[in-house]
C-alpha cells in the first residue's frame, strides 16, 4: 500500500528522476504512511487484535538509559495502592527465586538521590516506563543509529 | 537468532586467548571499548517534545545523531525521571518517512489540485504561496487567508507568525490547536483572575494534602506530574486522593475516593461542593470578603455551531455568552442551594456520601486540596463555566495561591502556555494577554514592534473550528498548517475539515516533518525540523520557559518554521499587503519587504550570530545573518515585563533548567497574588488578584446547563475521545518509535462487557462506530485500562488508520470556541 510512497520520501536514497517517476506512478495522492491504503474519506478493516509477546526473552536496549520493554504478558496484573504484582517477581528479595532480573538500582533512589530500604514510590507504577510489546510489525521503519556504530573502533 | 550461553563462552574465550598470545583481534570482536574519547556523548538539555508537563530531557549526541535520552537529574520538574514516551524521544527524528524537501501537487509539470506530490525546491514552493496570497488578499482582503498553529510551536515560531499575520498581512485569522485544548482553561482564568495561567506551581505536589482530579487521568496524560502525586500519596498515608471522571481508567489505581459521573454533569458536582461548603459554615469569610466579587453569568449560551443550527437558533443568549452582572453573596448561596447531595447524586450517579467525602476535603480548612483537571474540563461546551467553578470552591475557602492549596490547570502541549498563551497566537490576542480588540493594546503592540497606528486589525479573526468551516464555505482560501495534524485532531473532519481543504477554491500548505494525514489532505507540504534540530523554547503548565540548543542538524533541506514563516516574509513588499492609505500616512515604509518590516526592524535583528554559544550550529542565523531566536525574544520579552509576565534575558534560560515567570530581580515566582511570594503583590495586601482592577477575583453563579448532543434511541452511547500513555496526541511521532507503536499499535474501542454483551459483540470483534457525522472500523476492547461504565465507550484518537474524529461533533464552548471532544452520541455495529 505505502511502498512507493516511501520511496518518494526518502530522497537520500533515490535520485530526483526516480522519484518523479515514482510520484507519478502513484494513482492515489496518497502519502499519510501510518493510514493503510484507504483515502481520508474511506474506511477499511480494522487489524486484528495482536497478541502480546511472551517469551519472556531479554531484548537488546537502544540505549542503556532504555527502560527494557517487558518480555511477557502482563493481562490482569493488579497494580494498584494496595499490591503491586510486578514487585511480586522483580523485588530484591523475589529475584532469586524468581530469576526475573531485580528492579534497577536507580529506582530505589528517591528525588534527592538518596538510596532507600526498597523502591521509591515515585516508581510505583511500573508502566508508566516499561511496557509489554505486541507481536506486531511496524508500520514505519526507524532508521535510529546505535551508539555502537557509531564508534570508531579502528582508532 | 538466539546465541546459547555455552555459544557465548566459546566466542568469549577465543577473545581472551587471541588476548594471551599478543594476536590483536578486530575492534569489533573486542567486547568492551576502553577508549574514553570513542565513548564519550555529547549531553544537553531540552525540553520533552511531548506534553505540557516540561520535563527536562538529557539528550545525547554522537556524530551528528541523537543516541540516546533520559530524564534529567537536574530538572526539579521530573527528577531525573521520563515516562516512556520521554524516554524513547530519541527516536522520533528518525522515521525513515522524513519530509525532506517540499513536495507540491502538480500534473505536467504544474500546481494542480488534483495532482500528484512532486518535489519542488522551496524556491518554487515559496513562489507558489506567495502567488497564491498575493492573489487572495487582492481579491478578497486579508480575512481569507489563515494560518493554523499550534501549541507545539516554540516561542519565538509562534511569536514571528503571529507578527507575519497580524502585522504583516493584517489578519487576525490565526489560531493555534491550543484551541482544542486550553482555550476553556485560559477563559477561566481571564474570566475569574483576569490574567492566564495557574497561580500555583508543580511545588503543591508536595504540599497538598489532597488530590481531586477532575475528567482527569493523570497516570497515562502526565505521567511524571503523577510520579510525583504517587510519591506524595504512598510516603504520607494521611493523603488522600479522589479521581472523577465519566469512565475508570488508571488514575482509579491510586483513588481512595473514585467517583463515576454521568458526562456533563460536573456542573451539578461543582455546585454541590458549593453549596456544602456554604452549608456547613466553611467559607473562609475573611477571604472572601477581603478578595471575592460575586457575579452572575449569563445562561442559554448555546454551543459554538453553525448559526444555523435548530440548537444555536434557540439559544436565547448565544450572542451574549460571555456577559455577567454583579451578584452578592447571599445571592450566590440562594443560587447554589438548589445543587443539594441528593440533587447531585440524582443527575451525576454518584453516590451523595462520596460526593460528601470530596466536598469534605474541600471544606475542611486544615486539608490543603490540588484540584487537578485538563481536556475533560477544557473540552466541553461549558469548559469555561466548569473552570470558574473550580476556582468558586478554591476561593470560598480561600484555598489559593500558596503551598499545596492549588487549583491547577494542567495542560496538553509543551508550550500550550509558553507559545499559544503567553505570546498570543489566538486569533484574538496580543502577547502578555493583551487583545486585538482593544485599541490601548494594539497601539502597545504597534509600538514595541516599530509599526505604524493602525497596522494590526481590531477585529478578532477565525477561531480553529471556524477555519475549518470558513474554508468548506470558501471564506478564507489560502491557509497555512504548522506543527500539528488538524485533520486527525478537529472534530467533525468529515463535513467540515476534509471539504474545507479540498475545496477547489483553496490552497492549503502542511508544514510538516512526516506525511501525515493533514499532509495527504494539502497541496503543499513543507519539510520541517523538528525538536533539537532547531533552538528553541517552550514554556510548560507552571510558567516555566525552558530552553534548548540546536543539537543535529535536519534531514534534507528541512528547515524551521519560524526559518519558513520569515523567509516567507521577503516575497512580500508592504504595498502587496498594506492600504494606501497605511502607506501614504507612513512613506518610510513604501517600498520594503514584510521581512524589512517585521523581522530586520533594528530590534529582531541586533544581535550578531557571533552570540550564538560556542559549538552549537543554528540554520536560522546562518540563513538570515543575525541570531534571530535571541532577537524574536528579547522584542517579545518587552511585552511583558513590568506587567507580571516578566521574563528573564534570553542567555538566563540556556543556563538553567527552566525559570517560572514573572521573573523579577532574577528571582522565579513559584506562587502568584500571595505576599512573600509574588512580588507584584502590595505591601500588607497578603492576597491581591492584581489581574483585576480591584484586586479581587470573581465567584461566578453558573447553573447545569445540557450538553449539545446526549444518547438517544438511535445512537444509543456517549463517545469520548483522549489519549493513551504511549502516544502523543496523533501519533505522527510515536506511532514510529518501534517500541511505542509495538506497546499500542492500534486503537481500539473501549466497551462495557455488558454493552458488548448485548449488542452479541465480543472483545476483538470488528465494529463500526458511527454518529450522524461518520463513521470508523475498529476492534472492540473489554478488558483494557479503561473501563466504561454502561452506556460510554472510549476511542483514543492517536491512530490514522481510525480517524475517530469523523465521528466527533463541532460543538464548543461558546466562550472559549473549544470543542467538547469527550461527548457526543453514536452507536457501534458489528461489520
Amino acid at each position: 500500500m505505502k511502498k512507493l510512497i516511501t520511496a518518494l520520501f526518502t530522497p537520500f536514497a533515490f535520485g530526483t528522476a526516480i522519484l518523479l517517476a515514482a510520484a507519478i506512478a502513484v494513482a492515489e495522492p496518497k502519502i499519510s504512511t501510518l493510514r493503510g491504503s484507504a483515502n481520508l474519506d474511506a474506511e477499511e478493516q480494522a487489524p486484528r487484535m495482536g497478541k502480546i509477546e511472551n517469551h519472556d526473552q531479554k531484548r537488546q536496549r537502544a540505549y542503556p538509559q532504555q527502560p527494557p520493554t517487558i518480555p511477557h504478558d502482563i493481562t490482569g496484573y493488579q497494580v494498584d495502592k494496595n499490591f503491586n504484582k510486578c514487585l511480586d517477581c522483580h523485588a530484591r528479595t523475589k529475584a532469586d527465586e524468581s530469576q526475573a532480573p531485580m528492579v534497577s538500582i536507580t529506582h530505589f533512589m528517591n528525588s534527592e538521590g538518596q538510596f532507600l530500604a526498597d523502591v521509591t514510590p515515585a516508581r510505583y507504577f511500573c508502566n508508566q516506563c516499561h511496557v509489554p510489546q505486541m507481536d506486531v510489525k511496524p508500520m514505519v521503519e526507524n532508521q535510529f543509529v546505535d551508539m555502537d556504530n557509531l564508534i570508531n573502533t579502528d582508532k | 537468532m538466539k546465541l546459547t550461553r555455552r555459544d557465548v563462552i566459546k566466542a568469549q574465550a577465543a577473545t581472551t586467548a587471541a588476548a594471551v598470545a599478543g594476536v590483536s583481534m578486530p575492534g569489533a570482536a573486542s567486547n568492551l571499548i576502553t577508549s574514553s574519547k570513542e565513548t564519550e556523548l555529547q549531553w544537553n538539555k531540552a525540553p520533552c517534545r511531548f506534553c505540557g508537563t516540561g520535563c527536562s530531557v538529557s539528550v545525547a549526541t554522537k556524530e551528528g545523531k541523537v543516541v540516546a535520552t533520559h530524564g534529567d537529574t537536574l530538572a526539579p520538574v521530573n527528577k531525573g525521571l521520563n515516562c516512556v514516551k520521554g524516554y524513547f524521544l530519541a527516536k522520533i527524528m528518525y522515521g525513515k518517512d522524513r519530509v525532506t524537501q517540499p513536495l507540491l501537487r502538480k500534473t505536467n509539470g504544474k500546481y494542480d489540485k488534483n495532482g500528484e506530490f512532486t518535489p519542488v525546491s522551496w524556491d518554487e514552493a515559496f513562489d507558489i504561496m506567495a502567488e497564491k496570497w498575493k492573489t487572495t488578499l487582492k481579491a478578497k482582503g486579508p480575512e481569507a487567508i489563515g494560518m493554523f498553529g499550534s501549541g507545539q510551536w516554540t516561542v519565538w515560531e509562534g511569536y514571528a507568525a503571529a507578527k507575519l499575520m497580524k502585522a504583516g498581512f493584517r489578519s487576525n485569522n490565526i489560531d493555534p490547536n491550543a484551541r482544542h485544548c486550553m482555550a476553556s482553561a485560559v477563559g477561566g482564568f481571564m474570566r475569574t483572575f483576569g490574567i492566564d495561567e495557574p497561580m500555583g506551581c508543580y511545588d503543591d505536589f508536595e504540599h497538598a494534602d489532597a488530590f481531586v482530579l477532575w475528567g482527569s487521568n493523570m497516570a497515562e496524560m502526565h505521567p511524571i506530574l503523577w510520579t510525583r502525586l504517587t510519591d506524595r500519596r504512598l510516603s504520607h498515608p494521611h493523603v488522600k486522593v479522589a479521581v472523577l471522571s465519566t469512565f475508570e481508567h488508571r488514575s482509579f489505581d491510586l483513588a481512595d475516593i473514585p467517583a463515576i459521573f454521568e458526562p456533563h454533569t460536573d456542573l451539578v458536582l461543582l455546585n454541590a461542593i458549593a453549596n456544602y461548603i456554604i452549608k456547613s459554615g466553611k467559607v473562609n469569610k475573611d477571604f472572601v470578603n477581603k478578595h471575592v466579587n460575586f457575579r452572575k453569568g449569563n445562561t442559554d449560551i448555546g454551543y459554538g455551531l453553525r448559526p444555523d443550527h435548530p440548537l444555536q437558533k434557540a439559544a436565547k443568549n448565544a450572542d451574549k455568552a460571555g456577559g455577567s452582572v454583579p451578584y452578592t453573596f447571599e445571592e450566590y448561596a440562594n443560587f447554589v442551594s438548589e445543587y443539594t447531595l441528593e440533587y447531585a447524586e440524582k443527575m451525576s450517579g454518584v453516590p451523595a456520601r462520596t460526593i460528601e467525602q470530596i466536598a469534605k476535603l474541600y471544606a475542611d480548612p486544615k486539608t490543603k486540596v490540588m484540584s487537578l483537571w485538563t481536556m475533560g474540563t477544557n473540552q466541553h461546551t461549558r469548559g469555561v463555566w466548569v473552570n470558574n467553578m473550580l476556582y468558586n470552591i478554591h476561593l470560598l475557602t480561600g484555598k489559593i495561591s500558596e503551598p499545596g492549596n492549588s487549583p491547577f490547570s494542567l495542560t496538553g502541549q509543551p508550550s500550550a502556555c509558553g507559545t499559544a498563551r503567553e505570546v498570543g497566537t489566538f486569533s484574538h490576542r496580543l502577547p502578555a494577554d493583551m487583545v486585538v480588540k482593544n485599541p490601548k493594546h494594539r497601539e502597545f503592540a504597534e509600538k514595541v514592534w516599530k509599526l505604524p497606528a493602525g497596522t494590526i486589525p481590531g477585529k478578532p479573526g477565525a477561531h480553529a473550528v471556524l477555519h475549518n468551516r470558513k474554508l468548506k464555505d470558501s471564506e478564507i482560501n489560502c491557509y497555512w498548517v504548522q506543527v500539528n495534524n488538524n485533520m486527525q485532531a478537529a472534530p467533525n473532519i468529515n463535513e467540515e475539515g476534509l471539504p474545507g481543504y479540498r475545496n477547489p477554491d483553496n490552497f492549503i500548505v502542511v508544514s510538516e516533518a512526516y506525511p501525515t494525514v493533514t499532509a495527504e489532505a494539502a497541496d503543499l507540504i513543507l519539510p520541517t525540523a523538528m525538536w533539537v534540530e532547531k533552538e528553541g523554547a517552550y514554556g510548560n503548565a507552571e510558567r516555566r520557559t525552558q530552553f534548548w540548543h540546536q543539537l543535529v542538524n535536519a534531514p534534507g533541506v528541512a528547515k524551521s518554521d519560524m526559518w519558513q514563516v520569515v523567509e516567507f516574509s521577503k516575497r512580500f513588499k508592504t504595498e502587496d499587503v498594506w492600504p494606501t492609505e497605511l502607506l501614504d500616512a507612513n512613506p518610510s515604509f513604501k517600498g520594503k519587504t514584510l521581512f524589512d518590516v517585521l523581522y530586520a526592524n533594528g530590534q529582531v535583528n541586533q544581535f550578531p550570530s557571533s552570540d550564538i554559544k560556542e559549538g552549537y550550529e543554528n540554520h536560522e542565523a546562518e540563513d538570515f545573518g543575525f541570531y534571530i531566536q535571541k532577537g524574536l525574544f528579547e522584542e517579545y520579552a518587552t511585552f511583558g515585563r513590568g506587567k507580571a509576565h516578566d521574563l528573564a534575558n534570553f542567555d538566563t534560560y540556556h543556563e538553567t533548567r527552566g525559570l517560572r515567570w514573572p521573573v523579577v530581580d532574577g528571582k522565579e515566582t513559584q506562587w502568584r497574588y500571595r505576599e512573600g511570594y509574588d512580588p507584584y503583590v502590595e505591601e500588607g495586601k497578603g492576597v491581591q488578584f492584581y489581574g483585576k482592577p480591584d484586586g479581587k477575583a470573581i465567584i461566578f453563579a453558573l447553573p447545569y446547563e445540557p450538553p449539545a448532543e446526549s444518547p438517544d434511541e438511535e445512537y444509543d452511547l456517549w463517545l469520548s475521545t483522549g489519549r493513551v500513555l504511549e502516544h502523543w496526541h496523533s501519533g505522527s511521532m510515536t506511532q514510529r518509535v518501534p517500541e511505542l507503536y509495538k506497546a499500542v499499535p492500534d486503537a481500539v474501542c473501549y466497551v462495557h462487557p455488558d454493552d458488548a454483551k448485548k449488542r452479541g459483540m465480543r472483545r476483538g470483534d470488528e465494529i463500526k462506530v458511527i454518529s450522524r457525522r461518520g463513521e470508523i472500523r475498529t476492534r472492540v476492547e473489554t478488558r483494557g485500562r479503561n473501563k466504561p461504565p454502561l452506556g460510554l465507550i472510549f476511542v483514543p484518537w492517536f491512530d490514522a488508520s481510525q480517524l475517530i474524529n469523523k465521528c466527533t461533533l463541532d460543538a464548543t464552548d461558546p466562550l472559549s470556541k473549544q470543542t467538547d471532544f469527550k461527548k457526543c452520541a453514536v452507536k457501534i455495529e458489528k461489520v
